[in-house]
């Protein structure tokens, strides 16, 4: 499984970021590699739109699982279409967060929220 | 000659300066522009004459067709599309309509077709002609609804167009043809403030601009600071009054009531007009 997390800082034992659009990168984590690394989010300063583009970072990194703490509804729809797995995340780190996922310990991300895009 | 009214709040007396204006021009033409929450056409009452949809061309995606190169994706500035592998999905409320997708895609798959956002219902109230947009609960923007309704009118009408509050794109929209701006103020601080921000806008369009202090009480009123502070033209200033309070509340013209209310409206026009033909 390859796993994104939203990520405020690039260090795996960083925490995990508050927003999934609007996070400046993601971890991508591959669990048969045992690897991990980070990509920018490019959408981070996106006027509108930022959660679409982000999800089609994800998307495009072959993500089969996202664990963010909240989503938005059109990241949400994208992810949801590219049949990725939505978690929720859990205090504590990155790599933290891997292994809650891997132990099984993640409960399935429902909360998605409207969006914060204003006009 | 198109005369805007705006406030950078809601409930300064918008409609209430633009519907008795619109009564003291002869032959006059109102538009609503207040899209997400007009409200003209509960003074200028009359039947609905004609209804005209607008629409957005929107695009639509052939599965067929598509073979996912993603240069659509790519292209959008707005990130209104996305590609999950299989199919690519469309955010109509994020689009801005630009037809770029349609032109970029290799395939062909893309074509535009119309979404309806809202609509634009004309109405006649003695010989005052209203034209009111209304946008569709859930949509982000009116600014399309806006640019049809400036549309209706021509050169030699007298127009008074109403703008929504604030100083967002509906508003630059509503009085990017105006000859004149009226900018409507209340006698608070908060009122103050808003004033300089429809009054910064409208500086930066070019526009000749007079203030309406309206509610005025007679005493202080940090608006009025703020027009002399940046030597703004006062053209009227309107106390506070029940009575036109109750006139607003049962959807009566103030200027149909009381000749007073009629020739303070005719000063103001008298004020507009001078101004304009300076």
């Amino acid at each position: 499984m390859i796993i994104g997390i939203p990520a405020d800082i690039e260090d795996m034992n960083g925490p995990v970021g508050g927003s999934f659009g609007r996070s400046p990168y993601y971890f991508i984590y591959d669990q048969e590699k045992k690897t991990g690394y980070f990509v920018q989010n490019t959408a981070a300063t996106a006027q509108g739109g930022a959660g679409v583009k982000a999800a089609q970072i994800l998307v495009d990194q072959k993500a089969e699982v996202v664990i963010s703490p909240q989503l938005g509804e059109n990241a949400a729809m994208v992810l949801r279409d590219a049949k990725i797995e939505l978690y929720k995340s859990e205090d504590g780190s990155l790599m933290d967060n891997v292994l809650l996922f891997k132990d099984g310990k993640l409960g399935q991300l429902n909360d998605i929220h409207e969006g914060f895009h204003r006009h | 000659m198109k005369i805007a009214v705006l406030s950078g709040k809601g409930g300064t007396g918008k409609t209430f300066v633009s519907a008795n204006l619109s009564r003291v021009i002869d032959n006059s033409t109102y538009l609503d522009c207040d899209v997400e929450e007009p409200n003209g056409h509960l003074f200028l009452k009359g039947p609905v004459l004609e209804t005209n949809p607008v629409a957005l061309p929107i695009p639509v995606i052939d599965d067929q067709l598509c073979d996912g190169c993603k240069k659509c994706v790519d292209f959008c500035q707005f990130n209104a599309l996305a590609y999950t592998g299989k199919r690519v999905l469309v955010f109509d409320k994020i689009c801005h309509s630009c037809g770029g997708c349609e032109i970029i895609c290799p395939q062909n798959a893309i074509k535009e077709i119309p979404r309806e956002i809202g609509r634009i219902e004309k109405r006649s109230y003695e010989d005052t002609t209203l034209y009111t947009g209304m946008l569709n609960t859930g949509e982000e923007s009116g600014t399309a609804i806006i640019d049809e309704l400036l549309q209706k009118v021509s050169e030699e009408d007298t127009v008074v167009i109403d703008c929504p509050p604030g100083s967002s794109c509906v508003v630059m929209d509503s009085i990017k043809d105006a000859d004149y701006c009226v900018l409507v103020a209340e006698p608070s601080i908060f009122g103050a403030h808003n004033l300089k921000m429809v009054h910064e806008l409208v500086s930066l369009f070019k526009k000749p601009m007079g203030i309406v202090l309206n509610k005025t009480l007679g005493d202080e009123n940090p608006s009025e600071d703020y027009c002399r502070e940046k030597g703004l033209n006062i053209l009227l200033r309107i106390p506070w009054s029940d009575e036109l309070g109750r006139y607003n509340a049962e959807g009566m013209i103030a200027v149909e009531q009381k000749d007073e209310y009629r020739d303070m409206f005719r000063d103001l026009l008298n004020g507009i007009i001078e101004e304009v033909s300076i």
